[in-house]
C-alpha cells in the first residue's frame, strides 16, 4: 500500500515516539502534584510549552495544550464568543470553507447561544479575500476565524492581511493552522493573529493532542472547567507524554521544514501537471499557486469520487476525497460546494497529499494508474 | 489466487462467508450496499442501518480485509421501490427482493466488485452451486432446508452464477454459528423477518399511504358469482387467501380469491373456491440459460415459505410458462415468484401473472 493521505494524518516520527516513551510508566506523575513525581512531569510539560512557544515565536504562557485541533478551535470560538456576547459583540465572521471544527461550532453557537454568524463568501479558489473581510467587519464583531490553509483544497488564505483588518477594528482574529503547520511558517507575530490552532498528528506527532496559541490579554471564557490547569483555560490533568510528543514533533517540523517542502513540492507539481494533462474533464480545486506544497486536489466531471477511492485502495493507493465518507453516502462537501462547482463535478473529487516519505517512484506508479481508474469510476456512475 | 468480493451485511451468515473464504486463502474484499430508506428512517432499514454497517466494518477489520460501502440509494429507489409501488398499482403483491437481487445485488454491486478487480462475488445466502461437465453452473438448495434461500436466487442468470459463490450453503445454520464463534465473529443474525428492508419494520400499507396514496382506493367486494356484498379499503390492503379483516357478514367463511385491478374489485369466495389449478408466469429465468423445449413435470414453489407442489410446466413464447398443478394450489399470488425444482436443483422461475 502506498499512502498518499498525509493531510488526513501522518505516522508518528520514531524520534517523537522515543521522546514520549519515558512519560507513560516511568515519569508518570501528575504535573499538579507537589512531590517529585509531579515535579518531573510538570517540568516535561513546561519544557514542551517552551519548545512550542519558540516554534510559534510567542511566550510560553500563550500556549494552551488541548486534546486535538478541533478542541483548540472550539476553545477559541466558544471562549471568544461567550465573552463577546457579554460585551455587546455578538457577531462571528467565518466561512463555509472552514473545517467542521469551526463551521459546526459556529452553527451551534448561533442556534443555542445567540451568536450572530456571518458567513464570509470565498472566491473560486476557496479563498477569503481582504476586500471581503473589510466589507464584513462591524462594531458588533467579536471574532473572525479564517483558516491558514484549507485541508480539502490546499488554498492558503492571506491571514496576515485579514488579521490586520480585524486588529484595526479591535476584533479578535483566530486561525485554524492545523493543516498548515506541517509546511508553512506559523510565526504568530508575522501572522498577527490573536489565536492559532494546532493538532499534533498532522506533523508526525501523536493523535489526541493539540494546542491553542492565545495572545496575552485575549479574554476567553473556558468551556472545560475544573482544575486550574493551562492557565485556567482548559481544566484536566495534562496528557504529559502526548504533550512531549507534540512539542518534539513541532520542533522537528520547524527544523526540517525547508527540506520537507523542497522534497514534496516538485512531486506535487508533477501530480498537478500530469493529471490536468492526461485526464479529460479534470479541474484543480483550490488555488493554483497559493496552496500547501504537499497538496494536490481535483474534481473529475461525472466521476464517482467515493468509488474512485475504493478503486485506488483496491489498487494499493490510499487517497481521500472532498466528500470522504466511509458510509457511502455521496454528498459533496461544504467546502467543494462553496467553490460553486455543479453537482456533476462536485461528486468526483480527489485529494492527494504527500509526506516526507513519499517517493518519485510512488508518484509515478500512481500517475500511471490514475487515468484508467477515473475512467472506471465514470463508467460505473 | 482469485479475488472474491463478499457482499456483507454485518450478520453472521455473510461474516462467516467472508471468514471461510479468507481461511481458504482467497484474496477477499468486503462490500456493502447502502440502500434507500425513507428520509428519517435510515436507522430502521433492515439491511443497512448505521449499526449493521459498523458491525460489517468491524468484521472486516477482524478478518483484515478491505471494506467498501457502495451507494445504491438512487438506483434502488428508481428500480426496486418503483417496482414495489407499480406492482401494488396493478393489484399484485410484488416481491421487490427478487428485483433487488437481480438488479442491485447481482448487477449493480457485482459490477462494482468486478471493477475493483474481483473475479467472483460471494453472499451469505443459503444455497449451493455445482458445475456440470460442460462448465454450466447449477443452482441447488442449501444443505439446511429450513434456511434454504434458493427460491430468491432463481433470478440469477447463468452469466451471474458463473461469478457467484455461496459459502454458507454447505452448512447447517447451527454449524455456521459455531464457525462464527470459532473465528470470534458476532453470532447474531438479523431477525428472520420477511419485512422489506425499506419498510423499516412498518406495515407496508402505511408506506403505500405515504408514498403512493393514489394507488389504493376503496372499491367493491364481489362474490365469485358477481354479487356486491361490501366495500374494501383499497386492494393493496388485502392478500390472496386472506380471511380475517374483510368485515363481511356471511354464514360461511369467505376468503380473498382475486384482486381485479381493472375495476378495483376485491373478489371473495368460499374455501373450496380458493385453489388455483393453474397459473401463468412471466419474465421467466432459466438458470441453465436455455428454456426447455417441451412441457415437463416438476415441483413448483409459489411463495418463499410455501411447500413445493407437483405440477406440469409448459414453456410458452415471450419468456412465459403455463403451470398446471396436480391438485389446486392455494394462495397463488400475482407478483410473487413461481420457482421450479427438480430434486435439489432450481431450474428457474418467473413472476406469477
Amino acid at each position: 500500500m502506498i499512502y498518499l493521505d498525509y493531510a488526513a494524518t501522518t505516522p508518528v516520527d520514531a524520534r517523537v515516539l522515543d521522546a514520549m516513551t519515558p512519560y507513560f510508566a516511568d515519569s508518570f506523575g501528575n504535573p499538579s502534584s507537589v512531590h517529585r513525581f509531579g515535579q518531573r512531569a510538570e517540568a516535561a510539560v513546561e519544557s514542551a510549552r517552551e519548545t512550542v512557544a519558540s516554534a510559534l515565536h510567542c511566550r510560553p504562557d500563550e500556549i494552551i495544550f488541548t486534546s486535538c485541533g478541533s478542541e483548540s478551535d472550539n476553545l477559541a470560538l466558544r471562549g471568544a464568543m461567550m465573552f463577546g456576547l457579554q460585551n455587546d459583540r455578538p457577531w462571528l465572521l467565518t466561512s463555509r470553507a472552514e473545517h467542521h471544527a469551526v463551521s459546526k461550532t459556529a452553527e451551534q453557537l448561533e442556534k443555542y447561544y445567540g451568536v450572530q454568524v456571518e458567513w464570509l463568501p470565498v472566491d473560486a479558489h476557496g479563498m477569503v479575500t481582504p476586500e471581503t473581510m473589510r466589507r464584513a467587519v462591524c462594531d458588533g464583531t467579536a471574532l473572525a476565524s479564517v483558516m491558514l490553509a484549507n485541508n480539502e483544497i490546499g488554498t492558503i488564505n492571506p491571514v496576515a492581511a485579514l488579521a490586520s483588518i480585524c486588529r484595526e477594528r479591535g476584533i479578535l482574529f483566530h486561525t485554524d493552522a492545523v493543516q498548515a503547520a506541517a509546511y508553512l511558517d506559523v510565526d504568530v507575530t508575522q501572522l498577527g493573529v490573536d489565536m492559532l490552532s494546532l493538532g499534533g498528528h498532522k506533523f508526525y506527532g501523536p493523535k489526541g493532542v493539540g494546542a491553542l496559541y492565545v495572545k496575552k490579554g485575549t479574554r476567553l471564557v473556558p468551556h472545560t472547567t475544573g482544575g486550574g490547569q493551562e492557565f485556567g483555560l482548559r481544566a484536566g490533568t495534562q496528557n504529559v507524554s502526548y504533550i512531549v510528543g507534540f512539542a518534539e514533533a513541532l520542533r522537528l517540523t520547524v527544523q526540517e521544514r525547508e527540506g520537507r517542502v523542497a522534497h514534496v513540492q516538485p512531486l506535487r507539481d508533477q501530480i498537478i501537471g500530469r493529471v490536468l494533462e492526461e485526464i479529460p474533464d479534470a479541474q484543480l480545486t483550490g488555488h493554483p499557486e497559493n496552496r500547501l506544497p504537499n497538496h494536490a486536489s481535483f474534481v473529475f466531471k461525472d466521476a464517482d469520487g467515493n468509488l474512485l477511492l475504493q478503486l485506488l485502495d483496491a489498487a494499493g493507493f490510499a487517497c481521500s476525497s472532498g466528500s470522504a465518507c466511509k458510509t457511502g453516502n455521496p454528498e459533496p462537501s461544504e467546502v467543494i460546494a462553496a467553490l460553486g462547482l455543479s453537482r456533476d463535478w462536485a461528486l468526483g473529487s480527489l485529494r492527494i497529499t504527500l509526506g516526507k516519505d513519499s517517493t518519485p517512484e510512488q508518484i509515478n506508479s500512481f500517475l500511471n494508474l490514475l487515468p484508467s481508474l477515473v475512467e472506471k469510476s465514470r463508467a460505473l456512475r | 489466487m482469485p479475488k472474491i468480493a463478499v457482499a456483507m451485511s454485518g450478520g453472521v451468515d455473510s461474516s462467516v462467508a467472508a471468514a471461510l473464504l479468507k481461511q481458504q486463502g482467497y484474496d477477499v474484499i468486503g462490500m456493502m450496499l447502502r440502500l434507500w430508506s425513507e428520509p428519517g428512517k435510515e436507522d430502521s432499514n433492515r439491511c443497512c442501518t448505521p449499526d449493521s454497517m459498523a458491525q460489517a466494518r468491524r468484521v472486516a477489520a477482524k478478518l483484515d480485509i478491505p471494506f467498501y460501502v457502495v451507494d445504491a440509494k438512487n438506483v434502488f429507489r428508481e428500480t426496486v421501490v418503483q417496482y414495489f409501488l407499480d406492482g401494488y398499482a396493478r393489484g399484485e403483491t410484488p416481491n421487490p427482493c427478487l428485483l433487488c437481487n437481480r438488479q442491485i445485488r447481482w448487477t449493480f454491486l457485482l459490477d462494482h466488485a468486478l471493477a475493483l478487480g474481483a473475479d467472483f462475488m460471494a453472499t451469505g445466502h443459503y444455497a449451493r452451486t455445482t458445475k456440470d461437465e460442460s462448465g454450466k453452473v447449477k443452482l441447488l438448495r442449501a444443505v439446511d432446508e429450513s434456511k434454504d434461500q434458493s427460491y430468491i436466487l432463481h433470478v440469477l442468470t447463468q452469466e451471474k452464477l458463473q461469478r457467484a459463490l455461496f459459502p454458507v450453503g454447505d452448512y447447517p445454520k447451527t454449524e455456521i454459528r459455531r464457525i462464527a464463534e470459532s473465528f470470534g465473529l458476532p453470532t447474531a443474525s438479523r431477525a428472520d423477518s420477511q419485512d422489506l428492508c425499506f419498510l423499516a419494520s412498518e406495515d407496508y400499507r402505511n408506506f403505500l399511504a405515504r408514498n403512493a396514496p393514489e394507488i389504493n382506493q376503496p372499491g367493491d367486494i364481489e362474490t365469485t358469482d358477481g354479487r356486491i356484498i361490501g366495500q374494501h379499503t383499497g386492494l393493496a390492503n388485502y392478500t390472496i387467501g386472506q380471511r380475517k379483516g374483510l368485515g363481511l357478514a356471511s354464514p360461511v367463511p369467505l376468503f380473498v380469491i382475486t384482486k381485479r385491478s381493472a375495476d378495483n374489485t376485491l373478489v371473495v369466495g368460499t374455501a373450496d373456491e380458493l385453489g388455483f389449478a393453474e397459473l401463468v408466469a412471466r419474465d421467466v429465468n432459466w438458470v441453465s440459460g436455455t428454456a426447455p423445449s417441451a412441457p415437463f413435470r416438476t415441483l413448483v414453489k409459489i411463495r418463499y415459505t410455501a411447500r413445493a407442489v407437483p405440477a406440469e410446466v409448459a414453456p410458452e413464447d415471450g419468456n412465459r410458462v403455463h403451470v398446471k398443478f396436480d391438485a389446486p394450489a392455494r394462495d397463488v399470488t400475482a407478483g410473487q415468484a413461481a420457482v421450479f425444482y427438480v430434486g435439489e436443483e432450481v431450474l428457474g422461475g418467473g413472476i406469477v401473472v
